[in-house]
């Protein structure tokens, strides 16, 4: 299957000061899914859609190397297989579409070294209280859970961002912050993203490629059609 | 002080209390009237043949015949530990597992006691040995089964959170640490328990043993504070091994969590 490349895209290239990451998809295959391959670069968010059961999840996991899969994923010409599963899976920023917490609290499930600053600067970019890293978890709505669970992956500063539908609780002004918050973060860090909604304008809206997945293969489009 | 002998009539008298508990199972429909008849029937078959080999063993005093008797006692307790999972890790995993930690437990534990500790003429003189690894077994073999089963249900139960921890890039051993813990804990804190209230809510069933038989209670409360010593070093080591192979087992080279490798429960 051929690869669908964007033209013009050189791997690793750089784009002012950011080196441009980029993800390659070599004829994965897992479950009813496959073989697919999908070139993603740092400068080029990609849109993801289907049906329920189409296999944007088991697609989203063998990239992250969640599930036994055959295929090859790089990022930036290394093979997944040079990493350890934890150390790959720190590059793959993966936003599974519902959030999981096993502390009491939030700051528990934030690492001790992490940059307190840059932490602020992201609650406040999302409509987050300061202090909500004391909260119990208990007390938390989905949505501010599903902004949290964006933040605390940010801070592995992941090279590439895989996000399942990032807005599905929020209302349109969250919807249109974390938006913004994962264009910053892309343009800041040259990091390739993939974005899985079934929202048709936000698709347009936050990326530039567009692919559905259909009967387990992946089509491009010009467009998000409706 | 002599020992008063049991006949089959006393026998017969207690086994009333069995099946008249039997009979109110089933009439509050229980469904264990069945489990306690041939638990029951087990009981007594497997006593008074363990009765009969020691009955041998202690006329020969022939190593090989206390190692073959060690060796079903080992067998059969990694059947037990593997039987108590509802949810074992497939194929002869379980088995190999469960007979491992054991095996490693168990018989270090009891090899140091029988030759230093007790130094009986000779060391492996079936008198001492085979009660002390039968104590042993038993245990080890709750504390093994507790901590193994705990690991396999809480794993299947917060898979979502475990493939979180992964999907954040920390490592299987982080991302399994809360409920090996818990785990851990769930198989060692029954002889911890035990080792607390012995004496002031429970008289041990060894010491209870050695009173009845005529032996002074100073002795026997002697022979008890070891055999608790062995039996809580023993279930403690057996249990974290046998529950941080478990977890490690959980994983696969990509550190991947892989719950297929785990049979459906066994309801």
């Amino acid at each position: 299957m051929k690869t669908p490349l964007i033209k013009g895209v050189i791997k690793g290239a750089r784009k002012g000061n950011t080196t441009l990451s980029c993800l390659q998809i070599n004829n994965i295959q897992t479950h009813h899914l496959g073989p697919l391959s999908l070139t993603i670069s740092g400068d080029a968010a990609v849109s993801l859609r289907g049906q329920s059961g189409c296999g944007k999840s088991l697609l989203l996991r063998a990239i992250a190397d969640l599930d036994p899969h055959q295929g090859e994923v790089m990022l930036d010409d290394v093979s997944c297989q040079t990493y350890s599963g934890s150390q790959w899976r720190k590059k793959i920023g993966y936003l599974p579409a519902v959030s999981q917490w096993w502390a009491d609290d939030v700051g528990a499930h934030y690492d001790d070294e992490i940059d307190h600053a840059q932490i602020s600067e992201w609650l406040v970019a999302l409509n987050l209280r300061p202090k909500i890293l004391d909260a119990a978890i208990a007390t938390l709505s989905s949505g501010e859970r599903q902004r949290l669970a964006l933040i605390r992956l940010l801070a592995n500063r992941p090279q590439v961002l895989l996000l399942d539908e990032p807005t599905a609780s929020l209302d349109p002004d969250n919807v249109a912050s974390l938006e913004a918050l994962v264009a910053d973060y892309q343009r800041q860090q040259g990091c390739a993203v993939l974005w899985v909604s079934h929202d048709h304008q936000q698709l347009q809206r936050v990326a530039t490629r567009h692919f559905v997945i259909a009967q387990g293969k992946l089509i491009e489009q010009e467009a998000v059609w409706s | 002080m002599e020992l008063i002998t049991l006949t089959l009539w006393d026998l017969s008298l207690a086994a009333l209390l069995i099946v008249a508990l039997a009979a109110l199972s089933f009439q509050m429909q229980l469904g264990l009237s069945r489990s306690i008849f041939i638990a029951a029937l087990r009981t007594v078959v497997q006593l008074m043949l363990i009765g009969l080999v020691l009955k041998l063993l202690f006329n020969t005093t022939h190593f090989g015949w206390v190692v073959l008797v060690a060796v079903v006692m080992l067998l059969a307790a990694g059947r037990e530990v593997m039987v108590r999972q509802q949810r074992r890790f497939a194929g002869a995993q379980s088995f190999a597992l469960g007979t491992l930690s054991l095996f490693i437990s168990t018989v270090v534990v009891t090899l140091l006691v029988l030759t230093v500790v007790i130094s009986a003429e000779p060391w492996y003189s079936p008198q001492y040995a085979i009660p002390l690894l039968g104590m042993m077994f038993g245990n080890t073999m709750n504390g093994i089964a507790l901590g193994l089963d705990r690991l396999t249900q809480t794993a299947w139960q917060q898979r979502d959170v475990v493939e979180a921890r992964l999907i954040l890039g920390q490592t299987p051993q982080q991302a399994i640490s809360d409920i090996r813990r818990e785990s851990i804990r769930s198989g060692m804190i029954p002889i911890i328990n035990a080792m607390a209230v012995a004496g002031i809510v429970s008289l041990p069933g060894m010491m209870t043993g050695q009173i009845l038989a005529g032996a002074a209670p100073m002795e026997a409360v002697n022979y008890q504070i070891l055999i608790m010593f062995m039996v809580t070093a023993g279930t403690g080591f057996g249990t974290i091994f046998a529950v941080t192979m478990g977890a490690r087992h959980l994983f696969d080279e990509r550190e991947r969590l892989r719950l297929d490798r785990l049979q459906k429960a066994i309801v």
